[in-house]
């Protein structure tokens, strides 16, 4: 075992898997963060970019279609805007369009979330709208250990991958403990981070932490909390969630996202669709996401919008009735 | 590089083949038996066969949503897409893509696109695959004036010009932006001007001439080959028909004369009295490849006609690749 960051997580899955197969490149829109790859695979590698997010986004979907794997860095997904045409027509479309001639294996990644005081356009949790566009995979890592063995997973897939890093996970100085032997975490498999028998608590990225600390501090009254990481939004690991929430009966669901069209509100439809875990619930499940308003920037406010470790207690104190 | 006789023919067949293509696409989507649109490629015939001409089976080419002359210039069945336009299961895309969106990866055509100017990063980056491989490969984005406009035009030929990427970027300045016209929507007369920014070089060719574009596209890749970087083309050219044909046509918002201008540079009739005059063939023989294009396109109607239908629920394959 040893002990690395979220970050360094990341660079080491990066290092593997561009030793194990020559077609993986670095298409950077921020270089100095990938600068530790360019001395063992040279800059045609791990090319830097000039700000042009449509353009370079673009480029990668064609050399994908050309048999390679681009990883595309933009730094923050914010800057995926600039680029959604190519993501949204090009991306997400083009294999479906073509019919299946040619697979498009692809990761973009950029950092995501809030907490930085980085105000509205810096700290956006966007990753709902690309659920709601059919034929993007979405991962949202939350620790280290998930980080290294999704992105590994996320480079060998044909397909167009978004890798969500929350930005106050990817900057954390924490170590974790991680495999010294390789290891790969499939895309679509969720992941019990914690067992509990009352209430269910499906967290995704760095919203498990807070879903771990409410758990801790609600063990010291007695009530035992389930903490379920989805570890992908897309595929979702829908059975295991259901299987959770079907043991305990009752289901809070966190996403930092803005409440309304959230991942929590289509993993609330996926859980109460379903006859068996519908009548399995002893309570209505509980959202618990930012309120609809662009993240604001001083300190104060943001974590007033920011779901944390109180308002996952509040919430399971909800559902306990 | 000279052309020897069997190959201007060749490309004559092929300029030939785009315009019965369309000719006949269009009047079986007004007789009902193709839904959605057809983009005509009439009258821009020499440049589509001028440009892939130029080029290899491996090279790549990425199109726009004028993309039939592009994908049958690269050498595509026309039985299969006339599949695709008629929405029949052994279509190009097994009925998915349809008029607007044929790709033919066997042959590097990686798709018509309906964004425009969509399709100049893809062919940016199929150009970088074919940098990091380094055989000799190339790619050519096809886009109109209208997509000069874009900024993923600006993006794709910077992104070109500092990697030296072996890219041909084509523009078909066929004066029309959908209905609006170029004189009020560009900044330039010639869009190739626009190549000064990018610090590479741009020429405006006549783009009805099927020689003229062929022996530019041979310079272009040559270029790109010896890994000297990208190219700007451009080819003043001439739509003929509608932006888009429809079921139940608009009215045509260009000038009476602006359309009458199509007709009188005809790219194929100045290719046909080229070869005539040069000995390279008589009218009997080119009257002989008409016949015999007419004939394989009524075919491929037919074979179209007879194919099958998806079954509705296909449109849930091909979401993601295994």
């Amino acid at each position: 075992m040893k002990e690395l960051t979220y970050g360094e997580a990341l660079m080491e899955a990066f290092f593997e898997e561009m030793h194990r197969d020559s077609k993986v490149f670095h298409i950077c829109g921020n270089h100095g963060a990938l600068a530790a790859l360019i001395p063992e695979f040279g800059e045609a590698r791990v090319r830097a970019c000039p700000i042009s997010e449509e353009a370079y986004v673009g480029a990668g979907i064609g050399a994908a279609g050309s048999g390679f794997r681009p990883i595309i860095s933009p730094g923050m997904m914010t800057f995926a805007f600039t680029a959604m045409d190519q993501i949204v027509n090009q991306m997400a479309k083009i294999h479906y369009m073509f019919g299946g001639q040619a697979p498009f294996p692809l990761v973009f990644r950029a950092s995501t979330g809030g907490g930085r005081s980085a105000a509205a356009q810096h700290s956006q949790s966007p990753h709902p709208m690309f659920m709601n566009l059919a034929g993007l995979k979405l991962v949202m890592p939350a620790t280290p250990y998930d980080a290294k063995g999704l992105m590994k997973s996320a480079i060998r897939d044909n397909n167009p991958v978004v890798f969500f890093e929350d930005q106050m996970l990817s900057t954390m100085t924490t170590k974790h403990e991680i495999p010294d032997e390789e290891y790969t975490v499939s895309l679509g498999v969720a992941d019990v981070k914690r067992q509990g028998r009352d209430v269910t608590v499906i967290a995704i990225s760095k919203m498990v932490s807070h879903a771990l600390a409410a758990a801790e501090e609600l063990a010291g009254q007695d009530i035992d909390v389930e903490v379920v990481d989805p570890r992908t939004l897309v595929p979702m690991d829908t059975p295991a969630l259901r299987a959770s929430v079907q043991k305990t009966g009752r289901v809070v669901i966190v996403d930092e996202a803005c409440l309304t069209g959230s991942a929590a509100a289509e993993i609330n439809a996926l859980l109460t669709e379903d006859p068996a875990t519908f009548r399995a619930l002893k309570a209505p499940p509980k959202r618990v996401c930012a309120p609809n308003v662009p993240i604001p920037y001083s300190p104060v406010m943001e974590q007033f919008c920011l779901p944390d470790k109180d308002n996952v207690i509040q919430g399971i104190r909800e559902v306990l009735g | 590089m000279a052309l020897e006789p069997d190959q201007l023919l060749d490309m004559y067949r092929r300029m030939v083949t785009i315009r019965a293509f369309d000719e006949r696409a269009a009047d079986e989507l007004h007789a009902g038996n193709i839904p959605g649109a057809v983009h005509s490629y009439i009258g821009q015939e020499a440049v589509a066969v001028g440009i892939c001409s130029a080029l290899k089976r491996e090279d790549k080419i990425t199109s726009t949503h004028r993309g039939h002359g592009h994908t049958i210039a690269k050498g595509a069945d026309i039985g299969f897409m006339m599949c695709e336009l008629f929405g029949r299961s052994n279509g190009y895309c097994h009925g998915k893509g349809g008029s607007m969106h044929i790709a033919d990866f066997s042959v590097g055509m990686l798709g018509a696109n309906g964004i425009v100017g969509a399709g100049l990063p893809l062919a940016t980056g199929a150009a970088l695959a074919a940098q990091l491989e380094g055989a000799g490969g190339v790619a050519v984005s096809f886009f109109g004036d209208g997509a000069s406009n874009e900024g993923s035009f600006h993006g794709s030929l910077n992104l070109a010009s500092i990697w030296k990427l072996p890219v041909i970027f084509v523009c078909e300045n066929n004066r029309w932006a959908s209905g609006n016209s170029a004189t009020t929507t560009n900044s330039v007369e010639d869009i190739s001007v626009r190549s000064v920014s990018y610090n590479l070089p741009g020429v405006t060719i006549d783009g009805t001439d099927v020689l003229a574009v062929y022996e530019t596209a041979e310079l272009a890749v040559r270029r790109a080959r010896n890994g000297e970087g990208p190219t700007l083309i451009e080819c003043k050219t001439f739509r003929w028909r509608l932006h888009a044909e429809q079921r139940n046509d608009p009215a045509d918002p260009r000038p009476q004369e602006e359309i009458e201008m199509g007709p009188q540079h005809d790219p194929i009739a100045t290719f046909a009295s080229h070869l005539t005059q040069q000995g390279v063939a008589t009218p009997e023989v080119l009257k002989q490849i008409s016949d015999e294009v007419a004939a394989a396109v009524d075919e491929a109607i037919d074979f179209a006609k007879a194919s099958p239908l998806p079954r509705p629920e296909d449109a849930l394959t091909d979401v993601f690749a295994p």
